[in-house]
């Protein structure tokens, strides 16, 4: 476990945050999944809501959000702290989220690693290194902003790089020609139809 | 080999539609009303018969679990909950379920639902798998426009309804009180059981927890009848898996394939072999990265499934073959392992908290091996006192890797303790 704070130091913090009214109906929508007085369940997915809306999530969203649920404020900020995808600073437009866990390492994830840290300027991009993925057949696996960028090596990771750069929004999925997890090279099974 | 006709993800890959009207021709949703109208008792006992064991890693009878729901429902409402928290390291098949065919899962939600009487399910989903939880809501919402969810679901007079809850980075989810804890809008810790969750779940209601692939299966087998599904496999072995083979094989993928296969034809069949052919293994870790190594000398014969792995001192876990080749750093792979659990433990108990930090800064000495020899003994020895005592078995899954290597490459970490002794001698 890491040791996070809701409010770093160093961090410029905002003075409000409210929902604009298509985020408000999102999060309304949200709420209206759980039974009469559980609205804390939506708590993970309104915070989503405010880091969308706002980049990242400042301590005045999660003290908004602790108002909409009728939360107390702690009891956000536990959450807020405890889930390793919200942002308790500002990012870069995209967070370069590589996975070094063992199936990527295996694979090469030093070298897209070493890619990332290359391009990382705090401004187009921000890196951070995260536990698995989830896509361990499509090793080294990179997450950028929604979307995994799959089968990457140094040279695809850079050319993946390149394309935000010029402000193109490159393939998601395998960067070889794979279809998604099936063998590359073709299928062993389900080649009827 | 399984063939394609008894394959039950018949759009694993995402070769074909996976919205509703592809996911029809393949079959889901045929008649779903006359699975219900079957009844409960025959569901549940046409599921205990199939010998289907829970496809998230302990392989606990499905059916026998969703028996253990209150027989009638009373103040308190029923709750199906269903486990897409992947994060095993190496296991990423619920994600193909989910993107690929959805409808399966939904369908599956719908019958459980109904067996434990059941009017909401809650599908949690780990929220990385952002557009994987896109094309389930797509999909949930197609089949309620359908009318295949929400009162009456497909005619049968159950009303079901189905949410998608995304979570937010937190591998500790995966275990099923954490999950809830978690979906109740706290922090993910375990809770003590007893109560377990079919007596005391989601809001203190009756709930149980299943994986995306116990669930994705159930309608195929009662539709296809137990006796199909128990005839695939071996006893108390049955049925197809999907198996994910990562690491250092020709062409890692995901297959669907029959429980018990041998370990070296999954990975020449699917996978174009290991990395410079099969003499070059160095090990294997058969299950997700919580279950202990083995070398290549057991792997030559290993069969695929819950006891054959067991026996072996290790687990079919997920399914989610990790290869290494002969030139992996053994000891370095598992400390990255070591290092997961750290960050993932998540420190309400002292054993853990404590113990899986310790156990990666020593691993870490191992790599290089700055240690002394007497140390894989106090190493091995934490991890049998972080073993056993913890509320959930995130204790165990960081203690068993490093159990398994110390069982089978005690030598090499030992060869590297004396190399460095030895070269800082000489200097």
């Amino acid at each position: 476990m890491a040791m996070i704070t809701a409010d770093p130091k160093d961090v410029p913090q905002v003075a409000h945050f409210s929902f604009t009214p298509e985020y408000m109906a999102k999060v309304e929508e949200q709420i209206a999944h759980y039974p009469p007085g559980r609205q804390a369940s939506a708590v993970i997915a309104v915070l989503d809501l405010a880091q969308r809306q706002h980049g990242w999530l400042p301590r005045a969203a999660m003290n908004e959000v602790a108002r909409i649920l009728d939360m107390a404020p702690i009891r956000v900020y536990e959450v807020a702290t405890f889930y390793t995808m919200f942002q308790l600073r500002p990012k870069g437009k995209y967070l370069l989220q590589v996975c070094t866990t063992t199936p990527c390492w295996l694979r090469g994830s030093d070298a897209v690693m070493k890619a990332c840290q290359h391009a990382a300027d705090g401004e187009l991009f921000s890196v951070q290194e995260v536990e698995c993925l989830g896509g361990c057949v499509n090793a080294p696996v990179v997450q950028i902003n929604d979307d995994f960028y799959e089968d990457l090596d140094e040279a695809s990771m850079n050319k993946v790089l390149d394309a935000f750069r010029r402000g193109e929004t490159p393939k998601p999925g395998p960067q070889v020609d794979r279809q998604t997890s099936a063998p590359e090279g073709g299928l062993t099974t389900l080649k009827g139809e | 080999m399984l063939s394609d006709k008894d394959r039950i993800f018949t759009n694993i890959y995402g070769v074909h539609d996976w919205r509703l009207a592809g996911a029809r021709a393949r079959g889901a949703w045929d008649n779903t009303k006359a699975i219900l109208d079957k009844g409960v008792d025959w569901i549940i006992d046409e599921m205990k018969k199939s010998g289907l064991r829970g496809r998230g890693g302990a392989g606990f009878p499905t059916g026998m679990k969703w028996s253990f729901m209150p027989k009638e429902v009373k103040d308190r409402p029923h709750y199906l909950v269903v486990n897409a928290d992947e994060s095993e390291p190496g296991t990423c098949k619920d994600r193909d379920i989910m993107r690929h065919d959805p409808h399966l899962l939904i369908e599956g939600c719908l019958v459980a639902g109904f067996a434990m009487r059941a009017h909401a399910g809650y599908i949690y989903v780990r929220g990385e798998f952002y557009n994987e939880a896109q094309h389930l809501i797509a999909a949930i919402k197609e089949a309620y426009d359908a009318g295949l969810l929400g009162k009456n679901a497909c005619g049968s007079g159950w009303d079901f309804d189905l949410y998608v809850h995304r979570g937010a980075g937190a591998y500790i989810c995966g275990e099923e009180t954490a999950l809830l804890e978690s979906l109740e809008g706290k922090k993910g810790m375990p809770r003590l059981k007893p109560p377990f969750p079919a007596g005391a779940g989601l809001y203190g209601c009756p709930t149980t927890v299943n994986n995306v692939e116990s669930i994705a299966v159930a309608p195929t087998i009662l539709r296809r009848g137990a006796a199909w599904f128990a005839g695939i496999g071996r006893p108390n072995n049955t049925g197809t898996k999907l198996f994910c083979i990562s690491g250092h094989v020709n062409r890692p993928c995901n297959v669907e394939e029959e429980m018990g296969i041998p370990l070296r034809e999954l990975i020449e069949r699917h996978c174009g072999g290991v990395r410079g052919g099969w003499d070059n293994l160095l090990a294997v870790i058969p299950g997700g990265a919580s279950v202990p190594l083995l070398p290549k000398s057991i792997c030559d014969n290993q069969l695929m499934d819950f006891d054959s792995l067991r026996d072996q001192k290790s687990g079919l876990g997920t399914a989610a073959v990790i290869v290494m080749d002969k030139s992996t750093d053994v000891v370095k792979a598992i400390a990255r392992l070591s290092y997961f659990y750290k960050h993932e433990s998540c420190g309400q108990c002292t054993p853990c908290r404590e113990g899986t930090g310790w156990m990666w800064r020593v691993m870490e000495r191992m790599v290089t091996g700055n240690a002394r020899i007497e140390e894989i003994d106090a190493l091995e020895d934490v991890t049998k006192q972080v073993e056993g005592h913890t509320i959930c078995a995130l204790g165990d899954a960081a203690a068993w890797p490093i159990q398994g290597l110390i069982r089978h490459f005690r030598p090499e970490m030992e060869r590297r303790i004396r190399a460095r002794t030895e070269k800082l001698a000489a200097e």
